[in-house]
């Protein structure tokens, strides 16, 4: 009887806490779709929508960011894929140090690190800010350092989740030489975790504003903001479309992580 | 017997070879230890240093001194210290019970499905969005403040009254107490995905042990679980401090960087906009790393506390 009861008050709050937290999730983002609907006065509409997706400049932004974001992917995978399948197989003593490595740029708040960036490489020898080509290599290299806990921590538990000894030494034996275990063997089975860095990391450079705003390039971050001084309804329509594309990210991330992760990452 | 032969060999062999491969291991790693050390720790190691120089290169300690005593250098760091330790309380405390409604409080399942992916949304979400999204539902014209305004009551002497004015009663999402409301969206969120692992190591036997000594719930929280959590609990909350002590552009887009934040500050500082020299940015930038290492080193202690207990 008193069991019962219990469970029946526990059931209460836990009810409680779970309405209003969703409460706080749902009432700021309906509020916000619902104000985007109202760009036309008197009726709904999606003309903020078409205002956003049709400006040029929205468009030149979102491209200049989503080129970004790819070229982040890529060279976050070069460097991270390799370092942590040879720390793996080799080095298993270095994954402490590598791992608070991983998680600095989490602790240095991003104002201060392209603070330092700027003041390192926007000077002597290197000029890194001169042109738009050299400013657009240390946002590149901004990016992924930013982006680096996330990226890390995905290829890591890729690479936990299978045998990397076992599988390196088959290729050995039936004749790879190194680049090939890493590109064919290792980077195949490491699909879906790299695949879900990739997108967070993407996420990520789409909606950054910091490197962008400072490193002075036309990133959609700070044009977000130049938006969101002087019009009304279009930074709405454009928190949705964030949101959007956050959850698509997300979305990707959990359909492929749930479709045979463990059959196909296991290589014993 | 093969087998018994390679144990007596094998130790010889490997010890000729540890010391040469040991070094020629680090090599793998080279390339990313060199990206780390000049595209993250140079950067910093420059704001450090340079935070001890003067204009022309000299060592000096005038511009942490200037940190220490510049009245709207020390009123940005209490406004930062002021809204970190705030959202990191207030949204600790919420994603800790929402946490708790997920893991062990018995909510119907639909509910923890859309709070845990929710959670992992909200997180990730902040930023330009995040204040886009409160200006729609908060601000002026904003989705709840236009609702709630529109209750209105007539007065027996015919004036209508509003009693839900929410800017009328001197609410303002462009300040402090909005930024706030703002914070606490990705903070709370962020604490439901990292105290909820904890929550799920309580193991049942602890609660039906407490219960055969004819311990109270309330016994049961303050004597059992909530010495095991504190760790973690304390943890967490550190790295939702950190989260709102560094955060810029959620300040800069929601108040246009009216608000004295030590972030908002140091933008300023690089756009060029406040003082002349340089240097004196370098020390707020120093100043908030050191805040960020002091949080660093309270959390990996806690994290080691919590490791014992919670491992099954």
């Amino acid at each position: 009887m008193v069991k019962v009861m219990k469970t029946k008050n526990n059931n209460g709050w836990g009810v409680f806490w779970a309405i209003l937290g969703m409460l706080y999730f749902f009432v700021p983002l309906y509020g916000t779709f619902d104000f985007s609907l109202r760009a036309k006065k008197g009726v709904l509409s999606f003309l903020a929508y078409q205002d956003v997706l049709s400006s040029p400049q929205f468009l030149e932004h979102f491209r200049y960011s989503g080129i970004m974001g790819i070229i982040t992917v890529v060279v976050s995978v070069l460097i991270f894929l390799p370092t942590v399948y040879w720390m793996y197989l080799r080095l298993p003593q270095a994954r402490p140090v590598v791992e608070i490595i991983s998680i600095l740029p989490f602790i240095i708040p991003a104002i201060v690190y392209v603070f330092g960036l700027i003041s390192t490489f926007g000077r002597p020898p290197l000029f890194l800010t001169l042109t738009p080509f050299r400013t657009d290599i240390l946002i590149t290299v901004g990016y992924v350092i930013l982006s680096m806990p996330y990226m890390y921590r995905a290829i890591d538990v890729g690479m936990r989740s299978m045998d990397v000894r076992t599988l390196t030494e088959a290729a050995q034996s039936l004749g790879s030489n190194g680049f090939q275990v890493l590109f064919n063997v290792i980077l195949p089975n490491m699909r879906i975790a790299v695949l879900s860095g990739a997108l967070i990391c993407f996420a990520t450079v789409i909606g950054e504003l910091v490197l962008g705003e400072f490193l002075v390039r036309p990133a959609l971050g700070p044009y977000m903001v130049d938006v969101g001084r002087d019009q009304a309804y279009q930074p709405a329509a454009m928190a949705i479309i964030a949101w959007g594309l956050t959850w698509v990210c997300l979305g990707l991330i959990q359909i492929f992580g749930r479709g045979g992760t463990s059959q196909e990452l296991v290589g014993r | 017997m093969a087998e018994t032969l390679l144990e007596i060999k094998s130790p010889k062999v490997v010890d000729r070879s540890h010391s040469f491969d040991s070094l020629r291991n680090w090599v793998g790693v080279l390339p990313f230890f060199l990206f780390i050390l000049i595209f993250l720790i140079l950067p910093s190691a420059d704001l450090f240093v340079g935070a001890f120089q003067d204009k022309n290169g000299y060592f000096t300690f005038a511009n942490v001194i200037i940190l220490l005593t510049d009245p709207s250098v020390i009123q940005a760091y209490e406004i930062s210290l002021k809204i970190s330790v705030i959202t990191s309380i207030a949204g600790g405390l919420f994603g800790f019970f929402v946490a708790y409604a997920i893991t062990m409080g018995h909510a119907p399942r639909w509910m923890r499905n859309i709070l845990m992916s929710f959670s992992g949304l909200a997180a990730n979400f902040g930023g330009v969005p995040l204040a886009f999204a409160f200006i729609a539902t908060l601000g002026h014209t904003g989705f709840i403040s236009v609702f709630l305004k529109q209750i209105c009551f007539s007065n027996p002497s015919g004036a209508q009254t509003c009693p839900f004015d929410i800017y009328q009663a001197g609410f303002n999402l462009y300040s402090l107490t909005g930024l706030t409301l703002a914070y606490l969206y990705f903070q709370f969120p962020l604490m439901v995905l990292t105290i909820a692992p904890a929550l799920e190591g309580l193991k049942r036997e602890w609660r039906e042990a407490s219960e055969n000594l004819g311990g109270a719930s309330w016994q049961y929280w303050w004597h059992v679980a909530l010495p095991i959590l504190w760790p973690s609990i304390l943890g967490s909350s550190i790295l939702l401090f950190a989260s709102a002590f560094g955060a810029y552009a959620t300040a800069e887009a929601l108040t246009g960087g009216f608000i004295n934040l030590v972030t908002i500050l140091i933008g300023d500082e690089i756009r060029g906009d406040v003082l002349s020299n340089p240097n004196e940015g370098y020390a707020l930038a120093l100043g908030m790393i050191v805040v960020m290492a002091v949080c660093v080193t309270v959390y990996t202690i806690l994290q080691r506390q919590t490791g014992r207990w919670l491992k099954s």
